[in-house]
């Protein structure tokens, strides 16, 4: 039997592979360094796609009003779905080896949780562009939220539906923002007088629904609250729906806006209208302000690609961080960015006005009920009314009670 | 209505639902009991070819119009012509090897379908627009059926029934059988097993295009398609036994009707009853319900 | 597995001695700490996963059981520790190291008297069933794991009560080598006793190690368990460097890639598992840089030409190249 002669040999030849990547440290000092931890495969791509398109189009038509000289360099890495280990990794990498200013991204709720330790150890701020646990924003002082928290469309959703249907069912994706939002829609749901006459938890990625729509079927409540991932799940929910005959059974089926995602829409099917929903954000609202950011958009991406709550929130995030580069005047220091953070104010996002609550760094902004309707043969979210003017995150709120 | 006849509605209802996905899991996995049984190859990568049945129907029924039935022909052709490449360019070159071999080879392939599957089709499910006539609801004895689910049971059933008559009563079926039990003895009395194996291996693929494509509509062709689903595919063959035609049906059917039943009345459990139930089977019959000894 | 495959297996006991390259590898993770001090989180993962791969090798390449449900012992592993760290007042990260390797352990040996009984695919299946089991009890039981959420809040002290696990993650590093160092010292001491002996013998002809009376059931179990309880190891070294522990450890990705690992660097050789975590982890570091959303395609391709052209893995080859230097 022949032995090994040297296998270290290549085991050394692939670490030092490792120092051809190491040499990207020299940049300038007026380079600042954005790093987004987000999700680029897997089911949930479209949370870091979105959002790092929408802060690349910010940043092309707004690099005129960055001071002089200053750059701005986006590091982008996939976390490739809810792994909070892997994204804690990618994350330690921008602050260690890549120094970035800066961090954005978390799509989900537990790579957002495993990244704010190490934004409080090297004081970074972090602009959450989706995760919409509440307690998110408690993790860290360093933490800023531009997304949105599941009970801010959860608990005005309950209240509206409490007043025109008396019984509810609710249906939910067994983790945190499911929970999240099946709380708060129950707890305002039956404070308005409402009563639920059943609730069922799923597992996250379920594609067949029937079963469990079926014990929905039997239970014949008059609507039926929803909250599943947005994407193929969503799409199965919606065809269950209708395949089942729930929908010819008069049973009204509502939700946050993650059933219907606007970039979805172009693949579902007219099962989708009449689905009411309660969001911060339609791609078809006619704010002047949305309607110039579809347009800048779709010349940008074509006419066929969406905007969508990711973008948005990419958007607003680059806002917020133009606005801490021009205040440092090109320097970024944490602690300071962070006070800029908590004053952040934008009367004219797309999504109407937002600003950052200073007590707790998670976002303020309007609710929007939204209906899907046909318009020229395509399927839209229209928005009927505002159902809520500034508001704050209601858990957050309760808690303090 | 009283409260017996409503649950027996139910039960109706949800019995119909796990035979309709019971027939998706059965055309998708009785290809790969086959060359698993008769090959005796570790095939991973099967979900591969369902994926891409699913992605060619979407194709011919978004982009080109192609009427439905023509658009599932088309994916049980494409991918079955395309799959003899594949076998004949790589997989018959690890027949003889060891399962770890043909585990890291598959898990390969599925690594670069995945890519390509990415490259090609973006992040998001491919949309699947059903022909008017298989929407809606029919109406049998009082109660409504979908008509897709439907035609997905029929169909699979006419598949099942159009397989145990190729195997069982024509020539080459005959051969196929002679190679599941004893390769060495088939290839002695003059049968060209490299021939059969392509053959076969074609077949085998265009089922599962086929069953992919069937299935679109509930299985949504993505890119991680062949991971999302590879282990519901494994238990079909395993629990059934490899190299049985029947086998795989009647672990489909048992899986389909379990899988929708247990949601139904314990949603709590999730898919904890499949899994025990697959152990259990195992262990009481490692080779399958009709596994053929080896 | 071919017959090139086999003889450039070694485990038979025979040849103990340490041989000068064996310090190679330890030589270069500690070249590796003072070099790159800023990639001391991904040299953590790589000696993690070296790890974990080196339990599965003790199974899959000294015992022949191909199993595709190591995560669960991963996981297993990861989870105690958590609780231990979440749950109770002991920091201490030696005790809750200890604490998940024996209920990973004692997970292998359950399972393992299971699911050794059978042979072949079936085993292949049971594996992933326990862990697919396993993935489904966390999901469910999220008041105390998390569920998709993960498990915070875990505390680990200073080792030793002195060295904090800091923001570049030299404590980290220097911790995950130092078990590492343990595992590769009992592993190895294990597969050139009698005991390594007899499973090798069992992995290359089962009938005839039970013709001549060897106990070939509990000699798998037994190994099975070991291996496991070192992946459990590689779990709790995962949850203290994170810090919280996400239910992906036990999914079928871990399972998966650490097979894929362990055959890119070469099976039943124990530097194989060394080897192949290695390159594949850097090449994943890279690849997910500059394309990180098609990383997939790379390591696709890669495996196909190590399986087309290197079927012995890395180790394989090197062994090939060094033996044509030695005899030209």
């Amino acid at each position: 039997m022949t032995r090994i002669k040297a296998p270290g040999l290549f085991f050394a030849l692939a670490f030092a592979g490792l120092a051809m990547f190491s040499g990207s440290g020299a940049v300038s000092a007026q380079t600042i360094k954005i790093g987004v931890v987000s999700t680029f495969s897997g089911p949930a791509a479209n949370f870091g796609e979105y959002s790092v398109k929408a802060m690349q189009l910010y940043e092309k038509l707004h690099a005129s009003e960055l001071p002089a000289g200053v750059k701005i360099e986006l590091l982008v890495r996939d976390d490739g779905g809810p792994n909070p280990d892997k994204a804690k990794q990618l994350a330690q990498e921008l602050i260690v080896r890549d120094k970035v200013q800066i961090l954005a991204g978390a799509g989900f709720t537990p790579n957002a949780m495993a990244i704010a330790p190490l934004a409080t150890q090297a004081k970074t701020p972090f602009l959450i562009l989706n995760a919409g646990a509440s307690v998110v924003t408690t993790k860290s002082p360093y933490i800023a939220r531009f997304s949105f928290t599941m009970a801010q469309s959860a608990a005005p959703l309950g209240s509206w539906a409490a007043k025109k249907y008396k019984t509810a069912f609710t249906l939910v994706a067994d983790y945190g923002p499911g929970v999240d939002s099946e709380t708060a829609f129950t707890s305002a749901y039956s404070a308005s007088g409402g009563t639920i006459v059943g609730s069922v938890r799923v597992p996250p990625m379920t594609l067949e629904y029937a079963p469990f729509l079926q014990r929905v079927k039997d239970a014949k409540p008059d609507v039926l609250m929803v909250f599943v991932p947005a994407g193929k799940t969503a799409t199965g929910l919606m065809k269950g729906f209708v395949d089942l005959g729930l929908k010819d059974a008069g049973i009204k089926l509502v939700g946050p806006g993650d059933i219907v995602p606007d970039e979805e829409l172009a693949n579902m099917d007219d099962g989708a209208i009449g689905v009411t929903t309660v969001y911060h954000y339609s791609a078809w609202a006619d704010r002047p302000a949305n309607k110039a950011f579809v347009e800048a958009w779709q010349k940008e991406y074509g006419t066929s690609t969406q905007t969508n709550t990711f973008a948005v929130s990419g958007w607003d995030a680059m806002d917020a961080i133009f606005q801490i580069i021009k205040a440092g005047n090109g320097v970024v220091d944490g602690d300071k960015a962070m006070e800029v953070l908590k004053s952040y104010k934008d009367a004219n996002s797309p999504r109407g006005a937002i600003s950052i609550d200073p007590e707790t760094r998670d976002i303020v902004q309007n609710e929007y009920l939204r209906e899907v309707r046909k318009v020229d043969g395509k399927l839209e979210n229209i928005e009927l009314e505002t159902i809520a003017t500034a508001l704050k995150d209601p858990v957050k709120d309760q808690m303090k009670k | 209505m009283n409260p017996v006849s409503d649950l027996a509605a139910s039960l109706i209802s949800i019995g119909f639902y796990g035979i309709s996905y019971a027939m998706i899991l059965y055309v998708i996995s009785v290809g790969l009991s086959i060359t698993m049984g008769m090959m005796g190859f570790v095939n991973l990568a099967h979900g591969v070819f369902a994926m891409a049945g699913g992605f060619v129907l979407s194709i011919c029924l978004a982009r080109y119009g192609i009427p439905f039935p023509l658009a599932l022909a088309a994916a049980f052709l494409s991918v079955s012509v395309a799959s003899v490449a594949l076998e004949r360019g790589l997989y018959a070159r690890f027949y003889g090897a060891g399962e770890l071999t043909q585990v890291l080879f598959s898990i390969g392939l599925i690594y670069v379908a995945i890519a390509l599957a990415r490259l090609e089709f973006g992040t998001q499910a491919a949309p699947i627009m059903l022909p008017d006539y298989l929407k809606g609801q029919v109406k049998i004895l009082g109660h409504d059926f979908p008509t897709y689910r439907l035609f997905v049971i029929v169909f699979g059933f006419a598949i099942a029934f159009a397989l145990w008559i190729a195997i069982e009563k024509t020539r080459f079926g005959a051969f196929v059988r002679a190679a599941v039990d004893n390769r060495a003895m088939a290839q002695s009395i003059g049968i060209d097993t490299r021939r059969l194996f392509t053959l076969t291996f074609a077949l085998g693929s265009g089922m599962a295009a086929l069953g992919g494509a069937l299935g679109a509509d509930v299985l949504a062709p993505q890119w991680n398609y062949p991971l999302e689903h590879l282990v519901y595919f494994l238990i079909v063959v395993s629990v059934g036994g490899f190299g049985s035609l029947h086998g795989p049906f009647v672990a489909a059917l048992l899986i389909g009707i379990a899988d929708t039943l247990g949601k139904y009345w314990f949603p709590e459990f999730g898919a904890f009853l499949i899994y025990a139930a697959t152990i259990g089977l195992l262990l009481w019959r490692p080779h399958g319900l009709f596994g053929a000894c080896s | 597995m071919t017959a090139e495959a086999r003889s450039a297996q070694a485990g038979y006991a025979g040849a103990t001695r340490y041989r000068w390259y064996e310090a190679v590898p330890f030589i270069v993770a500690i070249g590796f700490y003072f070099a790159m001090p800023d990639y001391l989180s991904l040299g953590s993962r790589i000696l993690i996963f070296v790890l974990f791969a080196l339990s599965l090798d003790l199974v899959l390449g000294f015992g022949g059981i191909v199993t595709l449900g190591h995560s669960a012992f991963l996981g297993t592993g990861a989870y105690v520790a958590g609780f231990i760290g979440a749950y109770s007042p002991v920091s201490d990260p030696i005790i809750q190291l200890l604490g998940a390797v024996l209920a990973a352990g004692l997970v292998g040996f359950l399972t393992g008297c299971i699911i050794l009984r059978t042979k072949g695919l079936t085993v292949i299946m049971l594996t992933l069933a326990f862990a697919a089991i396993l993935l489904e009890l966390a999901n469910k039981a999220s008041a105390i794991t998390g569920g998709t959420d993960g498990l915070s809040g875990i505390q680990v002290a200073p080792i030793f009560g002195r060295f904090e696990f800091d923001l570049y993650g030299q404590t980290g590093y220097l911790y995950c080598l130092g078990v590492l160092l343990v595992a590769w010292y009992l592993v190895r001491r294990l597969v050139h006793s009698p005991f390594g002996t007899s499973l090798t013998g069992i992995r290359d002809n089962a009938s005839r190690m039970h013709a001549i009376g060897a106990p070939v059931y509990w000699r798998l179990v037994a190994a099975y368990s070991i291996s496991a309880a070192i992946a459990g190891a590689a779990g709790a070294l995962l949850t203290q460097i994170n810090q919280l522990v996400g239910l992906d450890v036990l999914g079928f990705e871990p399972s998966g890639e650490v097979v894929v690992m362990l055959i890119l660097g070469g099976v039943g050789q124990i530097y194989g598992a060394f080897l192949g975590p290695a390159v594949f982890l850097v090449l994943q570091d890279a690849l997910a840089k500059q394309f990180p959303e098609f990383w997939y395609l790379g390591i696709g391709i890669g495996l196909l030409f190590v399986v087309w052209y290197a079927p012995t893995g890395l180790i394989g080859l090197i062994s090939r190249v060094a033996r044509r230097w030695g005899r030209p």
